[in-house]
């Protein structure tokens, strides 16, 4: 079977500044792809590309054999995009703003009814269908955005940070939907929730400065990492000079609540000691744990994925 | 057909705004009525004379209203989310500007009406002179499409500022054949004149399609001409 997505040296750049930098990526029909990154990474600039909304610098991509410099009018057809922002319109209720979504995908009345019944229903909206969506709070309109998205059930869909600004409650229905989708719709979903790349995604391409630096499944990105795992040294205050300390020893490090988080195949507690020490600090514990998504990241790029 | 959902939604939205709604319709009837009330026994100041340059100024502000909704859609992540559904160019003209066509039939027969609660009679056909202000309409409705495609929702009012002087110092208001001279000779150029020429002479006159002919082409030219300007405005706004 040909991909879904075919990316070939993607790039964008903005005057000097290159926010995509050659990306080449292979995205299958039916596979919830994750564009995993901090936020200025080039994932939303990606998806702007393959929704036809930005022109390549250089570099093409194809949406189920559409190429989006030659035919950006077909690859449309068979897409669907839910932006990072808000996007509804206010003076239409619920209802309205769905259905235009599908007429303009042509999706006949009686589907969009209920695909619209449907979906109201998962973003917990019924009650408030009729209601002009001004009057909705941001997070009944974030919702409604979404909705909106899947309504024209799309063969290629794409999430720009999907669940952004929604509550756990609302966040954990999206996911389940999400879910239900994968196998029959493409999916590519750009998130800074490591939580949700895990969850979700099929396949995981972490992002930073325009490039791809890792890609595989959840499972192989975890299982790149050291042996060791992390190291969790809990103390109970930390000073500056202690950390540069650590850092000269252990350079993937990050503080956390209480302590630091390091990243090595093999950490001496004593050599922490050493550190420490000197500044009057002590370890109160230290243990081992299993690696996230989170550690991933960290080990690729040296940074954290919430800034 | 893709442009009628987006024209139904725009529909909506300009018939759930009361505010601007009744501005659009009350203004311009509010100047036919004041301008009537002042003029006394001048024969400008008839309803016949008057009517057609407040049907024009009415239209003006409907390219205002236009421009606004376009550029703060624009502004919004609705619109980005809009051009990734299969619209041409051509469809976000027609779906934007379809909404104000009703709009300008209300205005002009409301105008009209009351006009002829002052005594405004029609010697030619009247048919005719809708015929004129119909593509009046659609040029000034076409002309708000660029502005609201090019500027953004704070420059809106300059443009339509330099837009309404170019109207009134293109004869829509300034009776340039009076003046004449250098006056006359800018103001041929430009459509406004034309129009008004037009649908007076039908309204006065009783003159019929074959009398204002050449005034009509001009109109005809400048609304074709802005409404390809239009959708090119438009997609240059598609692909950044």
């Amino acid at each position: 079977m040909s991909p879904a997505i075919q990316i070939a040296g993607l790039s964008r750049s903005f005057g000097d500044v290159v926010a995509v930098d050659g990306i080449d990526l292979s995205v299958e029909p039916g596979e919830l792809f994750s564009l995993l990154g901090p936020n200025g990474a080039g994932k939303t600039t990606t998806i702007k590309m393959l929704c036809c909304l930005l022109r390549p610098t250089s570099g093409t991509a194809t949406i189920m054999g559409h190429d989006i410099r030659e035919d950006p009018l077909a690859v449309k057809r068979m897409i669907a995009v839910s932006p990072q922002e808000t996007a509804i319109a206010e003076f239409l209720n619920a209802r309205e703003n769905l259905s235009l979504m599908a007429g303009l995908h042509g999706i006949d009345k009686v589907r969009t009814r209920e695909r619209s019944d449907e979906l109201l229903e998962i973003v917990g909206l019924t009650d408030r269908a009729d209601e002009r969506v001004k009057k909705y709070s941001g997070g009944m309109k974030r919702r409604l955005s979404i909705a909106m998205a899947l309504v024209s059930e799309p063969q290629v869909l794409f999430l720009d940070e999907p669940t952004i600004g929604l509550d756990p409650q609302s966040r954990r229905g999206m996911w389940e939907h999400i879910a239900g989708l994968k196998g029959d719709t493409t999916i590519v979903l750009t998130t800074h929730y490591l939580e949700e790349a895990d969850a979700l995604a099929d396949r995981i391409a972490v992002i930073d400065e325009g490039t791809v630096i890792a890609l595989g499944t959840p499972g192989e990105l975890k299982a790149g990492l050291s042996e060791a795992a992390v190291t969790v040294v809990e103390v109970e205050h930390m000073t500056d000079e202690a950390l540069a300390c650590l850092r000269e020893i252990y350079p993937v490090l990050r503080t956390i609540e209480g302590g630091v988080e390091i990243e090595a195949d093999d950490v001496s507690v004593y050599a922490i000691g050493d550190c420490l020490r000197p500044f009057g600090i002590e370890i109160q514990s230290a243990y081992k744990r299993k690696a996230t998504l989170d550690d991933v990241f960290l080990e690729l790029t040296g940074k954290e994925l919430r800034e | 057909m893709r442009y009628a959902e987006l024209a139904k939604r725009n529909f909506k939205e300009v018939w759930r705004d009361p505010l601007s709604l009744a501005l659009t319709i009350g203004l311009p009837v509010l100047m036919l009525v004041v301008l009537q009330a002042l003029g006394g026994a001048d024969e400008f100041f008839e309803a016949t004379s008057l009517a057609p340059g407040i049907a024009l100024f009415g239209f003006v502000m409907l390219m205002f209203s236009a421009a606004m909704t376009i550029s703060r859609d624009r502004e919004s992540a609705l619109f980005s989310r809009l051009l990734t559904t299969p619209l041409r160019s051509s469809d976000f003209v027609a779906g934007y500007s379809v909404p104000y066509l009703p709009v300008a039939g209300i205005q002009a027969a409301v105008i009209f009406g009351i006009g002829v609660l002052f005594g405004l009679e029609v010697a030619g056909s009247i048919l005719l002179v809708m015929l004129v202000l119909l593509l009046v309409a659609i040029l000034f409705i076409a002309l708000g499409m660029i502005i609201g495609a090019l500027f953004t929702f704070k420059q809106v009012p300059f443009a339509y500022m330099v837009i309404l002087l170019l109207a009134i110092f293109g004869g829509a208001w300034v009776d340039i054949e009076a003046i004449g001279g250098v006056f006359k000779t800018v103001g041929d150029l430009f459509p406004f004149a034309h129009a008004l020429a037009a649908a007076r002479d039908v309204m006065l006159d009783g003159a019929g399609l074959g009398d204002i002919a050449g005034d009509l082409y001009w109109v005809l030219g400048y609304t074709v001409v802005i409404v390809g300007l239009a959708v090119l405005a438009f997609r240059h706004r598609m692909l950044e």
